[in-house]
């Protein structure tokens, strides 16, 4: 279907975006990359009164490092994710997300700003940035708020951001020696959605002691759903086989997902178990992992 | 905010300007408004592929950009890459694979091929069939297609070395 | 053999018959613009005064139309007028795709859009017409229609029972068509069997996906009476016959021009409500009137085809002979059937191809044919083919499964001999000439089997499942009016071909057949420039135009190359035996100690150039006062071919599928695919190769991802292209494809046809290659699409 009619207005700035916003009313909408946005259009499933174009503000643009962090612009496209490197250097989850989120010319005009504000349940992106305990960035006129990603995505397509706020960036605590980041995923095609995937983001010490754990995962409920129980089964003891199959074993207790076009919550449930898995397993004892 | 904007921006290497309808999307400009037929629309929803243009230098979905926000853009289409010769080697390849049957994905497909021929001037054919797997081509089965972009590579990989 | 000289049959090289094209990967000579994206499609066309339809859909299985209230919708900007079905039945009378020789079959008449009721989500019921598409899409958003659902038929199983909604009360039930072929004693074959297996396939609903949606402008000029429709259709002819027939028109006041297609694969051959309101709109307003369907109304209103649930019981004896085929066909068609091919050929094919490629005496298959609340089935790439190979081929399979016997051991037993042609299947199918064994002993040379077999135990030892299935497959090519035309239906099993010289010695050919990306017209071109002798590049191609072309039937059941090739090589000798003769005269010589050898007539004896066709042709058309007053020197000839001796030419070929299943996730990867086919006479290899696999991946999209899912009310979930789930280059294996040829007998050209080879035996080699990985595990999957929620149930891995 064609676009329904609406308004457009290019801003420069975030003091320009303050105004138009406050011109245009709570019906008006943000354009990042457009990718999903404009897409829902097509369905004419929303009919926004404008939209807002933000790409050319050059404040929330730019990936940089300073002191601990990774500081990474609303505006950076998953394609940069894919080749900058500072976040392969210290963010290798968002390195390995990139290709996995559709396909090449998605990722180049798709933003990292725009995936977090839509929260859809099955992308990457939302469940990295909860994996690695990174803070959201938000502005309003009214100023800067930053909120834990944990705390950000609060459902299915539902987050923290209030009328009047944008994503202005994506603070990311960067990797230590001792992180083990990884994403795994299981799709019916390269590049679609998944029916289930996980962010891992692990502190694990030379003698294989899991100091903290996350395992977030996606597609297999409302949004990136944090498998606490798994988690906890994992942390403050040695990676093994073991405690993997422990960590399964506590996703009953931590997912309770949907079932959808691909098959029942049992399904998801079982390939949830499959991937926490794949993530751990390269992460054992050469010993273990040949077992 | 307003409902048409104008706009300048450069085709193919001409700049056109044009007071544009918001609603309007890349591939119904250049095909309603500029007469460029190349690109297709094929699902309007940014899954098939057959849209794919270039935009300021890299392959993007023509239906998931909107036109209004292209003032001072570089686009390029099929036309403007045949016109310039740049892919003349990957289209003659095309033709000779019979990489392209009823022709629909085929700019779009061609506008994604190009891509990697300078973005992975040594991929594998794997590699290919993954960089062109957002593209849907319902006639092919893709093998020629991978065959045409592939003997380019290993051309071009010749050529410098010579 | 027949007489047809090309380089090979005689052990030549191409260099001591320049002149031959036949058998050569020539490059297709419209691929250029294709390349270059200068081709064009039918929304490519503009014309002054142009308006655009979009249409309210029905979002409803099954519901009456209460009151259509188009105040709002007329009030946007642009709209220009809304019309209703009553509107357009002024205009056009209704239809009912019902065919003779399918006896007992029932429809109910079909118009443009409905009058009472919409029967199916997505049925276009009101129209809007207006100055751009978008305005058209916000005058039907506005449109106020009233529906009162009806309780939906969605379910084919329940569709006969007691209690089921009967979808048109006139009809009296929902039985569509019903059939059952017998041969011997099906039941005496069973109770002496050895062993007996039996198993419950399903096909999953599935649809084309042209990437080009249909397409049409239709443009009635009311100063000459005359309906022109730009349309992306496989059969421009059958379409100007129905545009006549049901607007009330005589047939020549129609002309349908199709230009390039964005695919078909049999979606573009049926008649469409929405694109005949079309032509309602245009005739009414008397301007032209654009629709192109949308990727979501596609989905919903184009054909989908195979969703079929089908019983099959094979008797075997002690040896492994097939002693009996007993299967049981249900399918369900969705509210119409679809005009004028009906949707009961699908079913009724089902019936002719199960056990086709084998030996056996007794054979027993019904089909049902039920109506239900859901989008219309019809015709589809292979129509019927995949579901009989997949019936066939698994229950050989199980067969071998149950007998301790090899799979290739039991298809070598029971394939019909090589030598045992002609002869006529226990369906009743005659066959001219089939090379199962042959094509069996070339895929073995080509696929390593031994070696695959040593690493598919390899791999198990590591927990990985590979494995490997073989499918036979027969293909129905070269119909004649046994298909359609017996059946009363105004669809040509004919084609005819013009082929003129011009001055300057180039070729003009004019055929029925229809390009739609397999590449006829460069076949064509071959054709003719091998039966005139000149270079393929004098050739310059038409079709798609019913006011310039020779009556033809199009595209369909692969007849392109078999008929309309065939008419195109008969015209073309006739040409070159025209020009001869003039030659001949010009040059005080017997045209029969001539010869054309690329574009110049020369002395067959000693080859020498004697003049180049241009100056035959300058003379002829400026100084024909120099000829002599009595020769005829028409530069132009038609001919036009219809099989006589058989229905059909039946091809055949085996197909094998190399994959890994994932037992964690149920995932299938594709390692290797293999077809050899028999076509009869290759044309152009490279073109029938990438029809092969092309036509493979088509049948991978039925296997393993396509599927219309509806959920219990009749709606359809599966409406974009996140949804429905379409083969993407990543997933898709490396196909190999061999070729024995086997001309048919028929025609001087010998080729029957070659492009849904790859899709009738591909379901098949996947599901046996899927049933092989799994057997160490004793995991069976029957039902397609084979999903991982599929594979991993029938592991018992998830309830």
């Amino acid at each position: 279907m064609k676009w329904p009619a609406m308004g457009y207005a290019r801003v420069e700035s975030l003091d320009e975006l303050w105004q138009v916003l406050d011109a245009a009313g709570p019906e008006a909408q943000i354009l990042a990359g457009g990718q999903s946005l404009l897409a829902t259009l097509s369905f004419r499933l929303s009919e926004p009164s404008g939209l807002i174009d933000i790409t050319r503000i050059p404040a929330l643009r730019g990936v940089s490092v300073t002191g601990g962090t990774l500081r990474l612009g609303a505006l950076t496209r998953h394609a940069d994710l894919g080749r900058d490197p500072l976040v392969a250097a210290h963010a290798p989850i968002l390195a390995q997300a990139a290709p996995l989120i559709a396909h090449p010319a998605i990722r180049n005009r798709g933003t990292i700003g725009g995936s977090l504000a839509l929260a859809d349940p099955a992308a990457e992106l939302p469940a990295c940035m909860v994996a690695l305990d990174a803070t959201i960035v938000v502005a309003s006129r009214s100023g800067e708020r930053r909120v834990p990603a944990a705390d950000f995505f609060q459902g299915l397509f539902t987050t923290d951001l209030q009328p009047g706020e944008i994503i202005t960036a994506v603070d990311v605590p960067v990797a230590t020696p001792a992180s083990r980041q990884t994403i795994v995923e299981v799709t019916r095609r390269s590049g679609d959605y998944a029916m289930a995937g996980l962010a891992a983001v692990l502190a694990v010490t030379a003698d294989r002691t899991v100091d903290a754990a996350r395992l977030v995962f996606f597609g297999v409920g409302s949004g990136a759903e944090i498998a606490r129980g798994a988690s906890v089964a994992l942390t403050g003891t040695k990676l093994t086989q073991a405690t993997i199959a422990a960590a399964q074993g506590a996703l009953a207790g931590d997912l309770d997902p949907p079932g959808d076009l691909h098959g029942g919550p049992e399904l998801k449930r079982h390939l949830a178990r499959v991937l926490t898995a794949r993530a751990l397993g390269p992460f054992l004892a050469p010993a273990e992992q040949a077992a | 905010m307003n409902r048409r904007i104008d706009i300048t921006l450069t085709v193919n290497g001409e700049r056109v300007s044009r007071s544009v309808d918001t609603r309007l999307h890349l591939i119904d400009f250049l095909r309603m408004e500029l007469g460029l037929t190349g690109a297709h629309t094929g699902c309007e929803h940014g899954v098939c592929g057959a849209c794919t243009v270039r935009l300021d230098g890299d392959p993007v979905r023509g239906c998931l950009v909107m036109v209004a926000s292209l003032d001072g853009s570089v686009v390029e289409t099929i036309e403007g890459l045949s016109d310039t010769g740049e892919i003349r080697d990957l289209q003659e390849a095309f033709v000779a694979r019979n990489a392209a049957q009823c022709g629909y994905c085929t700019p779009g497909m061609l506008v994604t091929a190009a891509d990697i021929l300078v973005e992975s001037p040594e991929a594998t054919r794997e590699e290919i069939r993954e960089h062109i797997s957002g593209n849907y081509c319902r006639c092919t089965g893709y093998q020629a297609i991978v065959d045409a972009v592939e003997d380019v590579l290993k051309a071009r990989r010749t050529s410098e070395a010579a | 053999m027949n007489e047809i000289v090309t380089p090979k049959s005689l052990g030549l090289s191409r260099e001591d018959l320049p002149n031959s094209y036949i058998g050569r990967s020539v490059p297709r000579p419209n691929a250029r613009k294709l390349v270059e994206g200068r081709a064009t499609y039918t929304d490519d066309v503009t014309l002054p005064r142009l308006v655009h339809a979009a249409f309210l859909r029905s979002p409803h299985a099954h519901a009456r139309i209460v009151s259509v209230d188009p105040a709002a919708a007329l009030a946007v900007p642009g709209v220009v007028r809304v019309f209703t079905g009553a509107d357009l039945a002024k205009v056009c009378d209704p239809w009912v795709a019902v065919l003779a020789h399918l006896k007992g079959m029932k429809s109910a008449p079909q118009y443009p859009l409905p009058l009472e009721r919409a029967t199916w989500q997505g049925e276009a019921v009101v129209a809007v017409v207006a100055e751009s598409r978008a305005a058209a899409e916000d005058g039907v958003a506005a449109l106020a229609v009233a529906f009162e659902p009806l309780p939906a038929q969605v379910d084919m199983e329940t569709a006969l029972a007691p209690g089921a909604v009967v979808i048109h009360p006139e009809l009296g039930d929902n039985l569509v068509f019903t059939r059952t072929a017998e041969t011997g004693d099906v039941a005496a074959a069973f109770a002496a069997a050895h062993r007996i297996v039996e198993a419950t396939f399903h096909t999953g609903r599935h649809t084309g996906v042209t990437l080009e949606p249909r397409s049409i402008i239709a443009d009635y000029n009311r100063a000459d009476g005359t309906l022109t429709v730009h349309h992306s259709t496989q059969a421009p002819h059958m379409m100007q016959n129905v545009f006549a027939t049901q607007l009330r028109m005589a047939e020549g006041d129609v002309r349908v021009i199709c230009k390039d297609v964005g695919g078909s694969y049999g979606i573009k051959v049926h008649v469409y409500p929405d694109e005949m309101a079309v032509a309602c709109m245009s005739k009414i307003m008397g301007r032209p009137v654009k629709f192109i369907a949308d990727r979501f109304e596609a989905f919903g209103s184009d054909i989908h085809a195979r969703d079929h649930r089908i019983k099959g019981r094979l008797a075997v004896d002690a040896e492994g002979r097939f002693l009996a085929f007993d299967i049981d066909d249900l399918t369900g068609i969705g509210p119409y059937s679809v005009y004028p091919r009906t949707s009961a050929v699908e079913g009724n094919q089902v019936v002719n191809l199960c056990g086709g490629p084998y030996a056996f005496a007794n054979y027993r298959c019904t089909t049902t044919v039920v109506l239900q609340n859901k989008s219309p089935t019809c015709q589809y790439r292979a129509v019927g083919h995949p579901i009989a190979t997949t019936v066939t081929e698994g229950l050989v399979d199980l067969a071998a499964e149950a007998l301790g016997m090899d799979k290739v051991a039991i298809r070598r037993k029971n394939l019909i001999r090589d030598d045992a042609y002609p002869c006529t299947s226990p369906a009743g199918m005659r066959f001219e000439g089939l090379s199962h064994h042959a094509s069996l002993d070339k895929l073995l040379a080509m696929v390593p089997v031994e070696k695959i077999r040593a690493d598919q135990l390899e791999q198990r030892q590591r927990g990985i499942y590979r494995g490997l299935g073989l499918a036979s497959f027969i293909e129905l090519t070269n119909p004649s009016p046994f298909m359609y035309g017996i059946g009363g239906a105004k669809i040509s099993a004919q084609d005819g071909c013009t082929v003129r010289m011009d001055p300057d010695g180039s070729l003009v050919a004019l055929s029925g057949v229809t390009e739609q990306g397999q590449g006829t017209e460069a076949i064509l071109a071959q054709i003719v420039a091998h039966g005139v002798g000149v270079p393929v590049s004098k050739v310059k191609v038409v079709t798609g135009d019913t006011q310039t072309t020779p009556y033809g039937g199009g595209t369909w059941a692969c007849r392109g190359a078999g008929i309309g090739g065939e008419a195109a090589l008969q015209s073309a000798i006739a040409l070159k035996e025209q020009i001869l003769e003039v030659a001949g005269a010009m040059l005080q010589a017997q045209g029969s100690s001539l010869d054309i050898i690329m574009g110049e007539v020369v002395d067959k004896a000693t080859g020498q150039v004697r003049m180049p066709l241009a100056e035959l042709g300058r003379i002829v058309y400026y100084r024909g006062d120099t000829l002599p007053k009595d020769l005829a020197r028409e530069l132009v000839q038609t001919r036009h071919f219809i099989t006589k001796e058989y229905p059909f030419a039946f091809t055949n070929g085996i197909q094998a599928s190399w994959l890994e299943v994932d037992v964690e996730t149920g995932m299938v990867k594709l390692l290797e695919h293999w077809c050899v086919e028999d076509c009869g006479r290759v044309i152009n290899p490279m073109l029938v190769d990438e029809q092969v696999r092309g036509g493979i991946v088509q049948g991978i999209g039925g296997a393993l991802y396509e599927h219309c899912i509806y959920n219990e009310d009749g709606q359809l979930l599966t409406t974009t292209l996140a949804d429905y789930l379409v083969p993407m280059a990543a997933e898709m294996p490396d196909m190999h494809v061999g070729h024995v040829e086997t001309p048919t007998k028929e025609s001087l050209l010998g080729a029957k046809g070659a492009g849904e080879a790859g899709t009738a035996g591909a379901p098949a080699a996947i599901m046996n290659a899927i049933n092989d990985a799994l057997s160490p595990l004793g995991a069976r999957v029957l039902a397609q699409p084979f999903t991982p929620d599929r594979i991993l149930r029938a592991l018992g891995t998830i309830a």
